[in-house]
């Protein structure tokens, strides 16, 4: 699978990171020698296999419907890097 | 709308379930707190911390998707959907993507006049975003601020099927919708505090036309006001730029209520790549059929079907059956009362003048009264039984209404025992005929209408509370 | 040294219990060893001295009252950086946390705190767990005990170096891929992974959900298995924690399996991956554990060749969404810029290190739309497939041995440029997370050079008693463990 800077590009966007123009070509490389080394997977018939997304042959279990353990809000707002009071801040949201 | 064209319109519903904590944790799903109050680490997305479903939101969900005839899926899942913004604390919302918990299903909707159902393709769980304050006189400009307490609260959504053809029936279908979640106890579904909100999918086409137009996903559409309006305007706009001879763009657009009009949304939806995988955290969701059969044993009747057994087994009018089915309570106080009274129509005038009437002065909910069915079936005996008159009888309820007192009790003790002594009426009767000698000359000569007039001369003087059958029985016998 | 330092956390137990020292003196050596070793070795990120001393004369305290927790009230462990406590920094080595403390206790250093157990403090690893080696974090490199020029395998880099080091008695870790297993063979200390769902995740920073596990490093088996036992159970706050009761591990000790069949796969030896000492190495063990009465039986898990394909797209994928909560906004670091948009790709681009956002961007581009199903959906299917290789070979067999490792540690920087090669160095210990298999690694000799190898054993799942008890009868066969670096 070749992989060009746009993809590396487009990923980086998705994952909200900015990459140099080195870092570009390096993960550029780096991500194309990775699915090379996968590219073995296919090797494998896997039409008639069901995919495990959990280990565990479990039913996710129930919670009762209780509040209890809040935060208080200093404890909620006290690690954010920009906060007041009561809220957390952030740069000006334009919608 | 101009001729030769239809519109195609498909609605996704949010409705916040009415649960005490959130989907995922502990913190309360409330409305109206302080900023951050309302959460738990799970909450904020802070590291290490995990979801655990609330059965109570599922129970809630099931019983939505049974009341719509949904098919429920004995097994489903959770999944992921990325995207980054500072009201979604984990940089993705825990959502059902490929397996919803349920599948198709219909709502019934009343629109000009006529009964059809819209169908639905599928409803599904997930949690809710925060809330970003944008307000210069809170924040002081210049910076937004990130009030979590809304971050988890449950929501089911419902979508449509495109099977929508104008404005007038996008909002039959979300009065439709509203009432029965209220029914259901499953949602509170204001739309004004943002427990209901809609977005609408538009495209519009040549009428005979197979073929789907452009699609427009309408956004922001959080008053019943608004959704009308918001999706007229979109049909029309589409219609005009079609037939300039332009072409449509799919975007997501916003409805800005204060210029009456949509404008494409700014962050580009096509922008987007949710990445949707299964939630490693939680496991598939099971609904066991026992839980289904348990749900499906509570469920109430629903608003059509009861405004159908209204007219058709009660024999009242459309307009009654309508009126009295709009909220839960009422029609369940108005069924119980024609238990204990059984004259529907009676009944259904009392509950549709007074008591509604009563509600919407003393701006107070039906479940916050002191009155009971019993308290009007007692009243409308007696009024039936000729011991208050329909006079009286108003002035009692309005005084049970508030007090919760019986309707007998008020009676006595406001002295409104209506007059039906004969031999006392009688007597009153003779006075006015003496009093009134002309009148009576006159009524002899053959104007009847006069008749009245001693009716009214003897309300008069018992202030309303004779007995007006006992009153014209003996007067036809004196004028005999 | 303090002769105290040499001791196992069961020895401590009982000098402590029978009076013959303090948790204070037990605590205080390993502190003063910890002090005089860390400029070269690094293991720690942080050390608690006065809150571990304090809450160690706690312990004596109501130890003197009667009032004792667990038999390791008072005794102390290390922590890797990655478990969260109001009363510890976590920033998974990582600048993109700096400064977080959380809000909330992890469930494990709740059991520990409940246990009586200090907490020495906290241990150096890969950024968010993610590396082989230790040395993508924010807080510097660990070296290896015994050779200070080589790494310490990771992630747990740091609770596995600072036990070999004689810093701490026993160290949590997490294993997502090897974490536990790879630092504790090349330490040539004791690792276990145990089954996945058996120990809460709850306040353990996500890597991979679907595979992370803690489990305890030692230098004893018996240690491992008393250290299990306080941190195994049920978490009604983690979905995928099993609701089983955890039996008596220490007492299963003493319960030596008896008509073992030791599992050999095929195709870990026939790879031509593993160092020929290595594979000596194994089978020397194996035939110590026949020497006790166990039979080996050649077993095949035909699709180990694939394993770290599958590993690395799925761990990535989940990873990838795992980490999108580090946005400069709810806590952590953040690079200050006038949009949003700018303040959550400079907050990400300067706080991630380069192996984590490598690992994004694959995870990012795994699960975009038009490559699902090709790479992650295909991973999960093998990942089907691995694990019906497991459920197969455990008809024929009660533990599979493999080595740990294909090598032993490699020099400080040697794979820090070709992430590749050092995927490939997982190839041994990613399966068994991917089945969500117990798996322990026990020391079983040096290589020429005198670096440790460990011994790797598998078990079906919740089977960790008896892998406890087939590294407890060859710890007892052989005194690999025993052997102590020169620092």
């Amino acid at each position: 699978m070749r992989i060009n800077a746009d993809t590396v590009l487009r990923l980086a966007d998705l994952a909200r990171l900015s990459l140099s123009a080195d870092e570009v070509e390096r993960m550029r490389r780096d991500l194309e020698a990775m699915l090379d080394y996968v590219e073995k997977l296919s090797e494998i018939d896997t039409s008639d296999v069901a995919a495990t997304a959990h280990v565990l042959d479990i039913a996710t279990p129930f919670r009762a419907d209780r509040v209890a353990d809040l935060l208080p809000v200093a404890e909620a707002v006290r690690n954010a890097p920009q906060h007041d009071d009561s809220s957390i801040i952030v740069p000006k949201v334009i919608e | 709308m101009p001729e030769g064209w239809e519109p195609v319109i498909g609605l996704e519903v949010h409705a916040q379930l009415r649960t005490d904590s959130k989907l995922f944790s502990s913190a309360a799903n409330s409305f109206g707190a302080d900023p951050n109050t309302q959460t738990t680490e799970v909450d904020l997305g802070m590291p290490g911390v995990l979801p655990v479903i609330n059965r109570r939101a599922v129970e809630l969900a099931l019983r939505a998707a049974l009341a719509l005839g949904c098919e429920i899926q004995p097994l489903s899942t959770f999944a992921r959907k990325h995207y980054f913004y500072p009201d979604l604390p984990k940089g993705y919302q825990i959502s059902q993507y490929d397996e919803p918990y349920a599948s198709g299903g219909k709502v019934p909707i009343q629109a000009n006049g006529e009964l059809r159902t819209i169908r639905l393709t599928r409803i599904h769980m997930e949690e809710d975003a925060g809330k970003l304050i944008h307000d210069d006189a809170i924040t002081g400009g210049g910076v937004s601020h990130v009030d979590l307490n809304r971050a988890g609260v449950p929501l089911v959504e419902i979508v449509s099927e495109p099977e929508i053809r104008s404005a007038e029936e996008a909002g039959a279908y979300l009065r439709s919708l509203r009432s029965i979640l209220r029914y259901l106890d499953v949602s509170d579904a204001d739309m004004e505090k943002g427990h209901f909100r809609c977005d609408a999918n538009i495209s519009v086409r040549r009428k005979g036309a197979d073929a789907l137009g452009t699609k427009v996903e309408l956004k922001n559409l959080n008053s019943f006001k608004f959704v009308e309006h918001a999706i007229s305007y979109e049909i029309k706009r589409q219609i005009d730029v079609l037939e300039d001879g332009g072409a449509l763009v799919q975007e997501t657009r916003l409805w800005d209520d204060k210029a009456g009009e949509t404008r494409p949304m700014r962050i580009k939806e096509s922008a987007h790549d949710y990445r949707y995988f299964p939630d490693p955290d939680l496991a598939p969701l099971r609904i066991d059929p026992e839980w289904i059969k348990e749900v499906q044993a509570t469920l109430p009747e629903l608003p059509l079907e009861k405004r159908q057994r209204y007219e058709q087994e009660l024999g009242l009018p459309d307009y009654d059956a309508q009126v009295l089915i709009e909220d839960r309570d009422v029609a369940e106080f108005f069924e119980e009362t024609v238990r204990l009274y059984p004259h529907p129509k009676t009944v259904s005038n009392w509950v549709m003048r007074s008591l509604l009437g009563f509600i919407s002065e003393s701006g107070q909910e039906l479940r916050q009264l002191p009155l009971t069915p019993s308290h009007l079936a007692a009243l409308l005996e007696l009024l039936e039984q000729g011991k208050v008159t329909a006079a009286s009888a108003r002035e009692i309820f309005q005084e049970m209404a508030g007090s919760g007192l019986q309707p007998a009790d008020i009676m006595r003790e406001r002295g409104l025992e209506a007059v039906s002594d004969s031999g006392e009426i009688e007597a009153l009767l003779r006075e006015v005929l003496e009093a009134n000698p002309s009148q009576l000359e006159k009524y002899r000569g053959g104007d009847q209408k006069l008749f009245n007039f001693f009716v009214g001369q003897v309300m008069r003087r018992t202030q309303g509370k004779a007995n007006p059958k006992v009153v014209r029985d003996l007067l036809s016998q004196l004028l005999r | 040294m303090s002769t105290l330092v040499s001791r196992s956390l069961c020895e401590l137990a009982q000098l402590v219990n029978a009076g013959k020292a303090s948790c204070r003196e037990v605590t205080e050596a390993f502190l003063d060893r910890s002090d005089q070793l860390e400029g070269r070795l690094g293991a720690f990120v942080s050390l608690r001295r006065e809150e571990a001393l304090r809450e160690a004369e706690d312990a004596d305290r109501l130890r003197a009252r009667g009032e004792v927790r667990s038999r390791w009230h008072g005794l102390p462990l290390a922590v890797k950086e990655i478990l969260v406590s109001p009363n510890l920094e976590t920033t998974c080595g990582s600048r993109i946390l700096r400064g977080f403390r959380a809000p909330y206790e992890a469930t494990v250093l709740g059991r520990v705190r409940e246990a009586g157990m200090v907490v020495i403090g906290t241990t150096n690893m890969d950024e968010f767990a993610m590396g082989s080696s230790c040395e993508n974090s924010a807080h510097g490199v660990t070296a290896n005990p015994w050779d200070l020029s080589r790494v310490p395998g990771g992630s747990s880099g740091g609770s596995a170096a600072a036990v070999a080091a004689r810093e701490v008695p026993v160290a949590l870790g997490t294993d997502t891929g090897g974490s536990i297993r790879q630092p504790a063979a090349l330490c040539g200390v004791v690792g276990l992974k145990p089954t996945y769902g058996r120990v809460s995740r709850y306040g353990l920073v996500a890597f991979a959900s679907s595979l992370d596990q803690v489990g305890p490093i030692a230098r004893t088996v018996e240690d491992a298995a008393s250290l299990l036992g306080v941190i195994a159970g049920h978490d009604p706050r983690d979905s995928t924690s099993m609701d089983v009761g955890v039996p008596d591990y220490a007492a299963a000790l003493d319960d030596p399996p008896t008509g073992l069949r030791v599992g050999i796969p095929r195709e870990f030896v026939a790879e031509d991956g593993a160092d020929p000492e290595v594979l000596e190495r194994m089978h020397d063990a194996v035939r110590v554990l026949e020497a006790k009465g166990a039979k080996t039986v050649e077993v095949s898990l035909p699709h180990t060749p694939y394993g770290v394909a599958a590993y690395y797209l799925i761990c990535t994928a989940e990873a990838s969404s795992n980490l999108s909560r580090y946005d400069g906004v709810k806590y952590g670091f953040r690079s200050e810029a006038a949009t949003l948009d700018e303040m959550y790709k400079r907050s990400r681009s300067e706080g991630f290190g380069a192996e984590v956002k490598r690992r994004i961007l694959l995870g990012t581009f795994v699960l975009s739309a038009g490559y699902y199903d090709a790479y992650y959906r295909k991973a999960q299917q093998v990942r089907t497939l691995i694990r019906q290789d497991f459920q197969r070979a455990f008809e024929n067999c009660d533990v599979i041995a493999t080595p740990t490792s294909p090598g032993p540690a490699w020099p400080l920087g040697e794979r820090v440029n070709d992430p590749l090669k050092m995927y490939l160095s997982d190839v041994f210990t990613v399966t068994v997370n991917l089945a969500g298999l117990p798996a322990l690694s026990v020391p079983c000799g040096f290589t020429s050079a005198g670096l440790p190898l460990g011994l790797q054993l598998i078990a079906p799942p919740l089977e960790e008693p008896r892998l406890l008890a087939v590294g407890h009868t060859y710890q007892r066969e052989t005194d690999w463990h025993q052997a102590a670096p020169e620092l």
